[in-house]
């Protein structure tokens, strides 16, 4: 025996079949009504791009305020770039190029100065101004060590401080 | 005519100053009441005068007038209003006159603040602050007028730098000169001490909530600096360590010291000649910071050869602020006490050892940033200091810094012990240690930089809530736990707080420089590309008008797993004729990460050069620097501010506990 109910269920589940199937199909269409390409990288070789922008960093654009070479949109540091880039393609390594630049722009266009007689006071300096905090901190607890001797407390000022202070000392605590 | 007002204001206060630096210190001298009080009125009348030459320049800025040749240079008629008012700091002038107006506010909030010290000692420090501000106003009026006049008027001014017009600009340069100009406080009380020979507990607890607040809004105004450049440079970078940077970081650094030096000799009496010292060159590479930036001879040294006078002006003023205040220590040095003994190992030495590194961090930053000038200058050849160099020696220098932090904090007044020590944080290290063995591997890759990052940022937190355990546990506060948290100060939690930032702050900074990813690529509409499992989609690019610029605007739509995630609009703006357009980059921020996006240069008119970061748990930078400043905040509302207003008028009874207790001193 056929119910009503049932009658009326097996037209809808045929619905929802046909419905199911459209929605398929219309996914299936979706790649094609939005073409969504993967962006390509800007560098044509990434691998020698992300080399060249580490050694960048560590490196002046001459013309900018304070900018590195790899942050750099200026004309030069563009230049530079691809002329870096070009000897790298080349075969140079990273110590080629930055005797390159330094050759032809001197030390300036290093963020890390070289070593050398004039900037032998920069890198000890932060060590000499360490070595003298430390010295300074010895001295100064030998030297109140030696000074401070301990006089105890008379009955009569440990009074006085109590009534000062109106209680014991709670202040203390922190 | 109104500008003439203003200058005639600024000449007033000039006037004002002088009666206020001479007058008061005289009367203290003297032990004349009258004088001494001439500076509480001179103090506001200044305050006065200043806010009035402020508002016509404002004024002259709101309405365009070009007769002015500073705003000629530093404004034009598209500028919207807001950036027009913070054009009025926009350059040298400017800055200082809102460095002298700022100097006043602080003055003014002094004389209202200061009923619990004696008349004497509030107008030595009034003296000394009018003596400082006499000196920028004669600066102003003499080499840095901005109510010079231009004649015949330009139509149009000259704009504003692009980069500048940005809301950090209303708010980072005044935040950081609250800073700089309150700093000038601690000195100034410092400075009242030594002439009245008077360096006890007392005045470094005067001292104390001020050299706080200065504190904290350099610390803001240094977080607000560069989350500025964050999102206003689009390299995604937070720190650069630009000789402007470090102009602001070197004297929060050497504040540092002084809050941490300052606890010592407000709590037992110690390092009274360090503190005073630290006041005196705080307050000195304030001013080094602001001439620095704001001279121009960052960009090149021979700005102070275009303008002796500025230069000239400089050197001799900072001569005198730094060379009397150094006399001035020098010859009172030997009345300075030593204040409580303590032993080599205790709370009191370890702070000092705290202080050494910050001051030899704060030294070598100077040395840094300094040095490129000297050589130039020097004719000895020009090099440049960078990131490479500052941090090869500022972060040796910090981490046994952050170390200490968990230990001191533990460490006892007086004399402490080591092995008790150790006992007592030996869980705190555990965890600490675990944490940071576990975090890489969660994060997705094994680092060591990263691993000792959090292993610093995990020790600081471990051992500061080791630290809080064990107050409760030891409480002598009967009742729940609510009553024993109730119990401690309000200093004591500022303190956790502000140690839990720095924690904080490491753990973002480590992070995101381990975990960060990003991509370069050539993007047209329609293109699509992933970084750090986020999906970031092209939809379209348009051209968006903008009160004084044209931006190419892109939209991005990102998604993740196909569900959207946001719409990002990153912008590319051309102003007027300036020939480079400015990047404004897309941020989504988010406390787990951020997602950057920024336009490179526009290849074909369909195709941009974009750059995307995934940049996880950045924003913890900021939020650590926040807390830094809430926990300094905290501090200041500590109540025994409060309570020391009615004990004071007593006879110093903690220099009689001091004189007699730890004895001593000579």
């Amino acid at each position: 025996m056929i119910t009503p109910t049932a009658a009326r269920t097996m037209p809808e589940r045929l619905r929802i079949c046909v419905r199911l199937l459209l929605a398929a199909a219309l996914l299936a269409l979706v790649p094609l009504s939005a073409p969504a390409k993967t962006a390509m990288p800007l560098a044509a070789d990434p691998v020698l791009e992300e080399r060249l922008m580490t050694l960048a960093t560590g490196l002046r654009c001459l013309v900018c305020q304070n900018q590195s070479l790899a942050e750099s949109n200026a004309e030069l540091a563009v230049d530079l770039r691809n002329e870096i880039r070009e000897q790298m393609r080349r075969g140079a390594s990273d110590r080629d190029v930055v005797d390159y630049l330094v050759a032809r722009y001197g030390d300036f266009v290093l963020y890390r100065p070289p070593l050398k007689a004039s900037t032998l006071l920069l890198w000890s300096g932060p060590a000499i101004l360490l070595l003298l905090g430390l010295g300074f901190l010895v001295r100064t607890l030998r030297r109140r060590r030696a000074q401070i001797t301990q006089i105890p407390l008379s009955a009569a000022a440990r009074a006085r401080a109590q009534e000062l202070l109106g209680t014991d000392s709670a202040e203390e605590a922190s | 005519m109104i500008p003439e007002l203003g200058h005639f204001a600024l000449i007033l206060a000039l006037a004002l100053a002088l009666a206020q630096g001479v007058f008061p210190l005289i009367g203290a001298a003297r032990g004349t009441l009258v004088w001494m009080h001439v500076g509480r009125t001179t103090a506001l009348g200044q305050f006065l005068f200043i806010a009035i030459a402020f508002g016509t320049l404002t004024y002259a800025f709101v309405v365009n007038d070009f007769s002015l040749l500073y705003v000629a240079s530093n404004s034009n008629s598209d500028l919207p209003l807001q950036f027009r008012i913070a054009a009025v700091w926009g350059s040298h002038e400017g800055s200082m006159l809102l460095w002298v107006l700022i100097l006043a506010g602080w003055t003014v909030a002094i004389t209202r603040f200061s009923h619990h010290m004696p008349e004497e000692f509030v107008a030595r420090v009034l003296g000394v602050m009018g003596l400082v501000s006499a000196g920028f106003l004669a600066f102003l009026l003499f080499t840095s007028n901005p109510f010079l006049r231009l004649i015949p008027a330009p139509p149009e001014g000259r704009s504003l730098n692009p980069l500048l017009q940005d809301w950090g600009m209303l708010l980072h340069p005044p935040m950081l000169y609250m800073g700089y100009v309150g700093f000038s406080v601690a000195f100034a009380f410092a400075i009242a001490a030594l002439l009245s020979g008077r360096l006890d507990t007392a005045w470094a607890r005067w001292s104390r909530p001020w050299t706080t607040v200065a504190w904290v809004f350099l610390s803001l105004g240094v977080a607000l600096g560069s989350l500025w450049a964050y999102y206003e440079l689009g390299w995604g970078g937070w720190w650069f360590w630009d000789p402007v940077e470090n102009a602001s970081f070197i004297p929060w650094l050497a504040g540092t010291a002084l809050i941490h030096s300052l606890a010592v000799t407000e709590r037992r009496g110690a390092f009274k000649g360090w503190t005073v010292l630290l006041a005196i060159s705080t307050f000195s590479l304030s001013l080094v910071g602001t001439f620095l930036v704001r001279s121009g001879v960052l960009t090149s040294v021979h700005a102070f050869a275009t303008d002796p006078a500025r230069g000239a002006f400089v050197l001799v003023f900072l001569g005198i602020v730094v060379g009397g205040a150094l006399l001035l220590f020098a010859s009172r040095a030997h009345r300075i006490g030593l204040g409580g003994s303590f032993d080599p190992v205790s709370r009191e030495s370890m702070l000092l050892l705290n202080n050494v590194l910050l001051a030899v961090a704060a030294g070598s930053v100077l040395l840094g940033t300094l040095y490129p000038l000297v050589l130039d200058a020097l004719g000895a050849g020009k090099v440049s200091v960078g990131r490479p160099y500052f941090e090869a020696v500022f972060i040796p220098l910090m981490t046994p810094a952050m170390f200490l932090i968990g230990v001191g904090p533990m460490a006892h007044w007086k004399k402490t012990s080591l092995p008790d020590l150790a006992t007592r944080l030996r869980w705190a290290f555990a965890v600490g240690l675990v944490t940071a063995l576990l975090v890489p591997f969660a994060m997705g890759g094994w680092s060591t930089p990263v691993s000792l990052g959090i292993l610093l940022a995990a020790w600081i937190v471990t051992s500061s809530l080791a630290g809080l355990i064990e107050r409760l546990r030891l409480s002598p506060v009967s009742g729940g736990i609510l009553a024993k948290l109730g119990a401690n100060s309000r200093s004591y939690y500022g303190m956790q707080l502000a140690h839990i930032g720095v924690a904080v702050f490491i753990a973002g900074a480590t992070l995101v420089l381990g975990y960060e990813s990003d991509k370069e690529v050539r993007m047209s509409v329609g293109d699509t590309i992933e970084v750090g499992g986020y999906n970031f989609r092209l939809d379209r690019i348009s051209e968006v008008p903008g009160p004084n610029y044209i931006a190419s605007r892109g939209d991005v739509s990102v998604t993740r797993d196909g569900r959207a995630v946001t719409t990002m609009f990153p912008e590319k703006r051309t102003y007027g004729d300036k020939k480079n357009p400015m990047t404004e980059a897309a941020i989504d921020w988010g406390f787990v990460r951020d997602l950057y996006v920024s336009f490179g240069e526009r290849l074909d008119p369909n195709t941009w050069a974009v750059r995307i970061y995934h940049k996880p748990f950045v924003e913890l930078i900021w939020v650590g620097w926040l807390m830094m400043s809430l926990g300094g905040l905290l501090a200041v509302f500590d109540r025994r501010y409060r309570v020391a207003v009615n004990k004071w008028h007593a006879p110093s009874s903690a220099s009689l506990l001091l004189g007699a207790g730890a004895a001593g001193a000579r």
